[in-house]
């Protein structure tokens, strides 16, 4: 029954001069997105709106499923098409819109209507008057309510006349490929995957870096990082993964530094990495799962002395959250019951029992200084020998 | 090089067991309980099979049922014996050191209102025959237990525990996990008055997906999977014809030579321990490597955490087991390592390899090597 998608969005509509580079991003995404489902789509703008037009057959539910990860959309309007052949007629087919769509409910509505036609020969007040008569009359459980509605019926009346009620929540933001590229450190954890879905969500595309430690990390454990490298770019588009072995460099801390500040070194490693990564693939930021003191290396110590490293901005997209609100946006995006698989990752290996919660910035550079002989060697290597792997969901 | 050294988790087809059970889905896949003759013929391969493994036990063919595996006859056993004998008793005795396809089950029993007593091993996974005879009582209605733990490789009595269980009460069914020793020793249900025997196909050089479950003849099971009412509606579902006729030909061939094969395990294993102890920081688990099962050997190195150790080895192309596969964050170790009261440094770093007749030297001395060159690196980056 629904022959278009009317697609809503809200941030892009208040842009400037640069509004059509957000609209076409956002056509591209759902063009790409829709690229899965069953049936054919043409996705269009028109006079402000986009609008998603299925060709003949298709999924609806897959359909609606898709849209909903196409970041920048506020709305998905699920809309019935009619030629222009009367007020009469448009009386009828909405009294038969309503009656399917809502059957015998007893709720509140009011009609809404858009002229874009100026030629049309009623004024959008009349037919929305006219029109409210036409429902209660077919169905006479329903009320009107002009304030607090629990239904609009929509007009649109254009070259073709639209009809919809129903709004479903795309999940905001902005396009993707609208705000530059990062890179994000992916663990196996729940953060990460969350943080990258964040990021992305503003219109920035991702590429990731993972930290394998062989044999102290499985084979599964980087299964897993892909797999959920995979279900992030269900959102966020294909992530190019790069996968670095780890191993020789923590050994090497391991080996030189004092036991409780391993972790501490070993993320501003790997923070130079991922930065060396980002270069690599013209991204302009980091992108981490931190959130403040939730581990002994995430206390604002901690932090500082990681990001001191850094000369790229380190965007840190669940910095305030708790773990529980984490946990409910991993939900979302699903990618928890993959985050929670129990495979080692490199950061746990060797932590200490009692880590640093406090380093001293200056102790802790004077402990890198032991390992000047080879790091700078180790780190281009581990870049070098890197195994990229390109996600996307299928 | 590659040295696959998990045959207890499972092990390679035989080529012949290939053959058939390609036969049985291109040529033969009829379903058996078809009344034209793709079926009939379909059918004889069951037959055949049921009549192959029934010779390796001299017991009947009609008392051989077919499962999904060695899980689904385990389970079948414990819960189809309890349920159809829950008149007599309601008391089942099983031991502390059971695969989950008994534990799991027996521990249903318990929230079904059954009695389980679960008998102790010492510290080399033997178990101590009195202290069964006196656990047997009225109202025992089963014992369950495993003839070979697919762990530590220690072996069960089952013969003198069959005796005892019935002199103490001859009503008491004995239900024998057979999963780990059938294909590696002769095993008679009749003499050892074995009720109930569960071996599974893929440990034997069969498909996976096939099990079998022996049935003696006057013991009251119930029938778990309900439906069409094949094998006697005993065990419903289209028989599993390339898996059934798989483990069939994989049981006729592991047992035409059996006692060289497990001679060769056995030399293999006493002269890979020897080995072992030559390093340092070596412990062997469960049994001595000059009793216990032929193909499988559970070695502590100390110091090296059996996650780490089995993933060096991976690399290496030499595939086995970690004693106790678990996460930095939960350290609970297996049933078994827990029985048998190991030290957590030796749970820690416990590694199981198993053999198969197709384990050479070569593969061992490998093995070998690998580790004299591992062992020390790994030790040297121990969590601190």
């Amino acid at each position: 029954m629904y022959k278009a998608f009317l697609i809503k969005y809200a941030e892009i509509a208040i842009k400037g001069k640069n509004r059509y580079i957000f609209e076409d991003a956002l056509v591209q995404q759902i063009k790409y997105q829709l690229k899965n489902v069953e049936g054919d789509f043409r996705v269009v703008k028109e006079m402000g709106r986009i609008f998603v037009y299925p060709q003949g057959e298709y999924d609806y539910e897959e359909a609606v499923e898709a849209m909903k990860r196409v970041f920048g959309i506020y709305g998905i309007c699920p809309a019935v098409v009619l030629e222009d052949q009367g007020f009469e007629q448009l009386s009828k087919d909405v009294a038969d819109y309503v009656k399917r769509v809502y059957g015998e409910k007893a709720l509140t509505f009011k009609v809404n209507t858009r002229r874009n036609k100026k030629s049309y020969p009623m004024q959008s007040m009349e037919v929305s008057s006219e029109l409210g008569g036409v429902i209660l009359e077919a169905c006479p459980n329903m009320k009107v309510d002009v304030h607090h509605p629990q239904v609009t019926v929509n007009v649109e009346i254009r070259n073709k006349i639209y009809l919809y009620s129903e709004n479903i929540p795309g999940p905001g933001g902005m396009p993707l490929g609208t705000n530059g590229s990062a890179m994000l450190l992916l663990s196996g954890g729940i953060d990460s995957p969350v943080a990258g879905y964040m990021i992305a969500k503003r219109g920035v595309t991702i590429d990731a870096v993972y930290f394998h430690a062989p044999p102290y990390t499985s084979e599964r454990a980087k299964q897993k990082v892909v797999d959920l490298a995979k279900l992030v770019s269900r959102y966020a588009g294909p992530i190019r993964l790069h996968i670095v072995n780890f191993t020789d460099i923590q050994l090497y801390i391991y080996d030189k530094c004092p036991h409780e500040e391993l972790t501490i070194i070993m993320r501003r490693y790997m923070m130079k990495i991922a930065e060396a990564f980002a270069r690599q693939d013209n991204c302009m930021a980091l992108v981490t799962g931190e959130s403040i003191g939730q581990v002994a290396s995430q206390t604002i110590h901690s932090l500082a002395a990681t990001n001191e490293v850094c000369t790229m901005p380190v965007f840190r997209p669940l910095i305030g959250f708790d773990k529980q609100e984490i946990v409910d946006v991993a939900l979302k995006i699903q990618t928890y019951e993959t985050s929670i698989l129990p495979y080692e990752d490199c950061c746990t290996i060797f932590v200490a029992k009692h880590p640093v919660t406090k380093p001293n910035i200056q102790v802790i550079r004077k402990s890198e200084e032991r390992l000047q002989e080879k790091i700078e060697d180790m780190l281009k290597e581990a870049v070098e020998t890197a195994e990229t792997v390109i996600c996307e969901a299928q | 090089m590659e040295a696959y050294l998990d045959n207890s988790a499972t092990t390679r087809c035989y080529e012949e067991v290939k053959d058939i059970v390609v036969r049985t889905m291109m040529e033969d896949y009829g379903n058996p309980s078809a009344m034209h003759l793709k079926g009939v013929q379909a059918e004889n391969y069951v037959k055949e099979a049921a009549k192959e493994i029934a010779k390796t036990l001299k017991v009947q063919e009609k008392d051989i049922y077919f499962t999904s595996g060695g899980t689904e006859s385990d389970n079948w056993a414990l819960i189809g014996a309890a349920l159809a004998n829950q008149r007599k008793g309601k008391h089942v005795i099983t031991t502390v050191y059971e695969h989950a396809a008994v534990s799991a089950p027996a521990a249903w029993l318990e929230e079904q209102g059954f009695e389980v007593t679960r008998l102790p091993v010492d510290e080399k996974g033997s178990l101590s025959l009195n202290e069964l005879q006196e656990a047997v009582r009225e109202d025992t209605i089963l014992v369950s237990a495993m003839y070979v733990n697919n762990e530590l490789g220690a072996v069960l009595p089952i013969e003198e525990m069959g005796r005892l269980i019935k002199e103490k009460n001859p009503e008491t069914l004995f239900h024998v996990d057979a999963i780990q020793a059938y294909g590696k020793y002769r095993i008679f249900p009749k003499k050892m008055k074995i009720d109930l025997l569960s071996a599974s196909s893929h440990k034997i050089h069969g498909p996976k997906g096939a099990g079998f479950l022996y049935v003696g003849d006057k013991v009251k099971i119930q029938p778990l999977i309900l439906g069409g009412g094949q094998q006697k509606g005993m065990r419903s579902g289209t028989d599993n014809v390339p898996g059934i006729a798989g483990m069939g030909a994989a049981a006729r061939i592991i047992y035409e030579r059996l006692e060289e094969n497990t001679a060769h395990m056995q030399e293999l294993k006493e002269y890979f321990a020897g080995e072992l102890y030559k390093l340092e920081e070596v412990e062997i688990n469960g049994p001595d490597p000059s009793a216990g099962a032929p193909h499988i050997l559970n070695v502590s190195f100390l110091g090296v955490r059996s996650e780490v150790l089995l993933h060096a080895l991976e690399e290496k192309g030499i595939y086995v087991s970690a004693g106790s596969a678990c996460s930095s964050h939960k350290r609970t170790g297996s049933a078994s390592m827990r029985a048998i009261g190991l030290s957590p440094q030796r749970k820690e770093s416990a590694i199981r390899f198993s053999f198969s007749e197709f384990t050479s030297k070569e593969e061992l001395d490998y093995t070998l090597e690998v580790l004299r060159e591992l062992l020390p690196l790994l030790r040297r980056y121990a969590r601190k």
